[in-house]
């Protein structure tokens, strides 16, 4: 009997604003443990929150850029529970009515697009960090983090494979970075993913689900959610019950365990947080941001497709952050003539050097006039596109233009027919015996008397006029 | 005579007759003399108190006088104050120093104020007879036998002893207006959202207010005057709030064609006949003043104490979830682990009656119990706030008496704490409704003070403070002190 797997996921996306949700405090990360907290972070008797407008515009952003419902009157609760890096015991949150309602992420599947549902996104703050490794007998809290800015996307339970579910969190991940509204660093914690996972015979009802917690790279998300369907199945098969439960996935062992069953669940007793009044936004605020908003990697993917005829795959690379379309757009603005040959250059030959270097493009000491320049010295014939290459790889290096460095080197091309027809006399009464079987059929060493030439040249030779002279001369 | 207003020390100090030096100095041999007995101070530092005062002389002399200088003002140990300890007479925050100021601590010294130090209080302001504070409980000047009413009690102890000649209260369910009422004392509370919050211990968010608890009416416009206004950073604090002419207020005195309520429900059986009879003779009163006293009815009155001992307990689970022995405050010795020291630390640093109403908030907001507890109380505190709404279509203000019965005796109902929150039966409404309440003297019972009570819609406490001081101008219950503590000072 075949299975269904049903997936849904909870994102938890900190929002870069400047200062933290509900004080001054700087967000910035890595600083000395708790030298970024102020009494209303570190929960001093008698602080109140003031709620930071920055936070909250980036959530409606992100809620127009997925087709979501803002809600003009939202509120905020108190999650209660106890930990200590929960300064104040208990969570600023929104439960009831969040800002941002319902939307979709349209993912690519094999078997082409497919619309996941969003819920909701809401807003609330981070906690702090608790350390136990290498301590004996203490804990250490760090506050830094308590009260950071953060906006939960909650899915419908639409993803029926881990595929699924990673094509929709790279989506959801290339968005709040295209939107500026997080910087996403999953190992900083900027972008972190809850699952829930189930299983069920097609045309039952939902099957009991496993929430897998705290998943932190999109490898792992996949292994976990691989391990935890066959472990459902499994389960089921062998004559067991899943209980709802939450699994925290252990990606060195490759396996889960359970980290508390629904019965030792806390109660969260949400309630109005009555130290924050209704959050309101006015429709002409929302329109505002909706009119600010960039174009979204969707349309710009298409728009590179049809406009520039780039391949999808060209297109998708292009447009995985708006530094990288932006980039792109400049260097067509600088060349024209061939969009084309402009993705290929930019994401083959620059992307991948810059990639080895771990350089991105926002700090890459090539622009994109100045790649512009080198593609315009190979159209009009000055160096070959190989030679092109070790140009770039110099311009890299040392930040100088195509034509200082062509200049520099002697790397100028030689379309002198004169002088490419003297090397290749040169050639033929070098080589007697590959001449005569050329000449009787062996076409393929073309080839042979082509290196020659470009050897001879130390490949700064037009290979066009090589070609050509080649095949006139050879004739005899 | 001891007995002063902030308004005739003002005049004293204006003309030159005294000094903050010397007003402090005075003050703080009365509470060295009378405190002991009362137990009205938790806190008290002469040396910082004289160094106030003698900053305010060199301010006066050097830029004149600012709105409260030099004058004497105690806070309740529930406002957080940068020099000495802010304990909210809890042994969970016992020896706690705030390394800030609450926002109307900031604006009294701003406004050259002397603090001369930190009243009793049940403990984290949850009590109507400051029996539960951790210091002990405070005593009634005017029968030391007796309860001071709560849970600002301290501050109100103080002023009826004249071991202060003003105090910052803070006012949940009536804590300034009742002891205000038992003491003999004026004590407004303003509209919700009047005075920040920040730097107040939260007791519960939606209901806590700050005001001032003083001899007259007009002292206590004094007061609100310097401590209200908007703060960006408190979101409860409102921007855009109506201004008062406070002291305008107090001057225009005037009753005449006052449309005052009297509703029904406040003048029930089971309260004190002294009571009642002391509450109509100020209505007399006042239809003597001109004003018109129209019976009203607010017929959701008889609920408002079960929604309130819901929702208050409901925030105050929450807001006291942070006194979790991590970061300061009390920790218990040797824990064997996390929750160890959580339940060891908050048993040990929580008196019985705030571990009560944490038990009950936590257990009215928990799942299955939240819709029936904690939604049906919201319910019932819209229903109490349109009462208040429909009220006050027909009448200018309300009047009612603070308190059914006057101050009782130390211990009588620590045992009953039902009986106890019937305490609060009449000022509970207003601060369900968010609306501005001012008790001030009008007579007495079993020779212990009886405090009338009004209402006034939100923002509107002009209306209050003009008709309190007409109350004021034309009887004597405010000159009425307690015979015991009239000594010492010949001034």
């Amino acid at each position: 009997m075949s299975w269904e797997v049903v997936i849904g996921l909870e994102v938890h996306i900190q929002i870069n604003s400047k200062t933290k949700a509900f004080c001054g405090c700087s967000t910035q990360f890595g600083a000395e443990p708790n030298t970024q907290t102020c009494p209303v972070c570190l929960g001093m008797p008698g602080q109140l929150p003031v709620l930071n407008g920055e936070s909250v515009q980036k959530t409606i952003l992100t809620g127009l850029a997925i087709n979501a419902d803002i809600n003009l009157e939202s509120r905020f609760d108190r999650k209660n529970y106890f930990y200590p890096d929960l300064p104040k015991g208990y969570q600023i949150s929104q439960f009831t009515v969040p800002l941002v309602d319902g939307g979709y992420i349209d993912i690519p599947t094999k078997d082409g697009e497919k619309r996941i549902g969003v819920t909701r996104i809401h807003m609330e703050e981070d906690a702090g960090k608790s350390m136990h490794e290498g301590l004996e007998a203490v804990s250490h809290i760090d506050l830094n983090r308590s009260g950071v800015p953060l906006m939960e996307v909650v899915s419908e339970p639409d993803m029926c494979c881990a595929d699924e579910a990673i094509a929709y969190l790279k989506q959801l991940h290339q968005l709040i970075r295209f939107l500026n509204v997080s910087g996403g660093d999953m190992e900083k914690g900027q972008f972190r993913c809850d699952a829930n996972v189930s299983v069920r015979h097609p045309g039952e009802p939902l099957g009991i689900r496993a929430e897998l917690k705290n998943l932190n790279s999109f490898r792992f998300i996949k292994q976990a959610i691989d391990y935890e369907v066959m472990r459902q199945i499994e389960l089921i098969e062998d004559g067991g019950t899943v209980v709802q439960e939450t699994r925290l996935y252990d990606s060195v062992k490759g396996e889960s365990r359970s980290m508390r069953s629904k019965e030792e669940a806390n109660d969260y007793r949400y309630f109005p947080e009555p130290d924050l009044p209704p959050l309101r936004v006015s429709q002409a605020e929302v329109d505002a941001i909706r009119a600010g908003m960039p174009e979204l990697p969707g349309a710009l993917r298409k728009r590179f497709e049809g406009e520039y005829g780039l391949s999808p795959y060209d297109a998708d690379v292009l447009t995985q952050t708006r530094e990288l379309s932006g980039w792109y757009e400049q260097l067509v603005a600088a060349h024209p003539q061939d969009p084309k040959r402009c993705a290929n250059w930019m994401a083959n030959e620059l992307l991948g050097r810059l990639n080895e270097q771990g350089v991105d493009i926002a700090h890459s000491s090539v622009n994109a006039v100045a790649l512009a320049a080198l593609i315009n010295r190979i159209d009009d014939g000055t160096i070959s596109g190989k030679i092109a290459k070790d140009v770039l790889d110099a311009m890299i290096e040392s930040g100088k233009t195509a034509d200082a460095i062509i200049e520099e080197k002697g790397l100028k091309q030689v379309s002198d027919t004169g002088a490419i027809d003297a090397l290749i006399h040169d050639i033929i009464a070098a080589s007697p015996q590959q001449v005569e079987q050329y000449r009787g059929g062996r076409d393929k060493l073309f080839g042979f008397f082509v290196g020659q030439v470009m050897k001879a040249t130390k490949g700064q030779a037009n290979p066009a006029v090589v070609n050509e002279r080649l095949k006139v001369l050879l004739a005899g | 005579m001891p007995f002063r207003s902030l308004t005739e020390l003002q005049q004293q100090l204006d003309a030159g007759e005294t000094t903050a030096v010397a007003l402090a100095e005075q003050y703080l041999a009365r509470i060295r003399a009378h405190n002991p007995e009362l137990n009205a101070f938790v806190d008290c530092n002469d040396a910082h108190v004289l160094a106030q005062a003698q900053a305010s002389d060199a301010h006066r002399a050097a830029h004149g006088a600012r709105s409260l200088e030099g004058l004497p003002i105690a806070v309740k140990d529930i406002f957080c104050t940068a020099d000495g300890p802010t304990q909210c007479c809890s042994n969970i925050l016992k020896d706690y120093h705030a390394p800030y100021d609450a926002h109307v601590i900031t604006r009294l010294k701003e406004a050259g104020a002397v603090l001369v130090g930190k009243t009793n209080m049940d403990e984290f302001a949850m009590g109507s007879s400051t029996e539960s504070s951790a210091f002990g409980a405070c005593r009634n000047p005017w029968n030391t036998d007796t309860i001071p009413g709560g849970s600002s009690g301290g501050s109100a102890a103080a002023i009826a002893a004249a071991l202060t000649p003003a105090a910052l209260g803070t006012d949940t369910g009536g804590s300034i207006r009742q002891p205000a009422a038992l003491c003999g004392i004026t004590g407004l509370k303003p509209t919700y959202g009047r005075v920040s919050r920040r730097g107040i211990i939260a007791f519960a968010s939606s209901l806590d207010q700050a005001g001032p608890m003083t001899r007259t009416v007009r002292d206590s416009a004094m007061i609100t005057a310097a401590i209200s206004g908007h703060d960006p950073a408190d979101a409860t604090s409102v921007a855009d709030a109506p201004v008062v002419d406070w002291l305008g207020a107090c001057d225009s005195r005037d009753m005449k064609g006052l449309k005052i309520g009297r509703p029904t429900e406040y003048f029930i059986d089971g309260m004190h006949d002294e009571v009642r009879q002391s509450v109509d003779a100020a209505l007399e009163k006042c239809r003597e003043l001109g004003a018109e006293i129209v019976d009203i009815s607010l017929p959701h009155t008889k609920y408002a104490i079960a929604a309130y001992y819901v929702i208050a307990p409901s925030e105050a689970s929450a807001n006291l979830s942070r006194y979790d022995a991590v970061r300061f405050g009390h920790r218990c010795d040797n824990p064997e682990d996390l929750l160890d020291m959580y339940t060891r630390s908050r048993d040990e640093g929580f008196g019985a009656e705030v571990k009560r109403r944490i038990l009950t908030g936590a257990f009215a907001l928990s799942a299955g119990y939240y819709d029936a507890y904690y939604i049906k109380a919201q319910q019932v505190r819209t229903l109490i706030r349109q009462d208040f709404d429909r009220a006050f279509a027909e009448v200018d203000l309300i009047a009612t008496p603070t308190s059914p019965i006057p101050a009782f005796r130390i211990g009588e109902k620590t045992d009953d704490p039902l009986t106890m929150y019937l305490s609060d039966v009449f000022t509970i409404a207003v601060n369900l409704a968010g609306l501005p309440g001012l008790s001030q003297p009008c007579g007495f019972a079993e020779k212990l003070p009886v405090g009338l009570q009004w209402i006034a819609p939100a923002w509107q406490e002009d209306r209050l403070l003009s008709a309190a001081a007409a109350y004021e101008a034309a009887t004597p219950w405010h000159q009425q002190f307690p015979a015991a503590f009239n000594t010492g000072d010949k001034s």
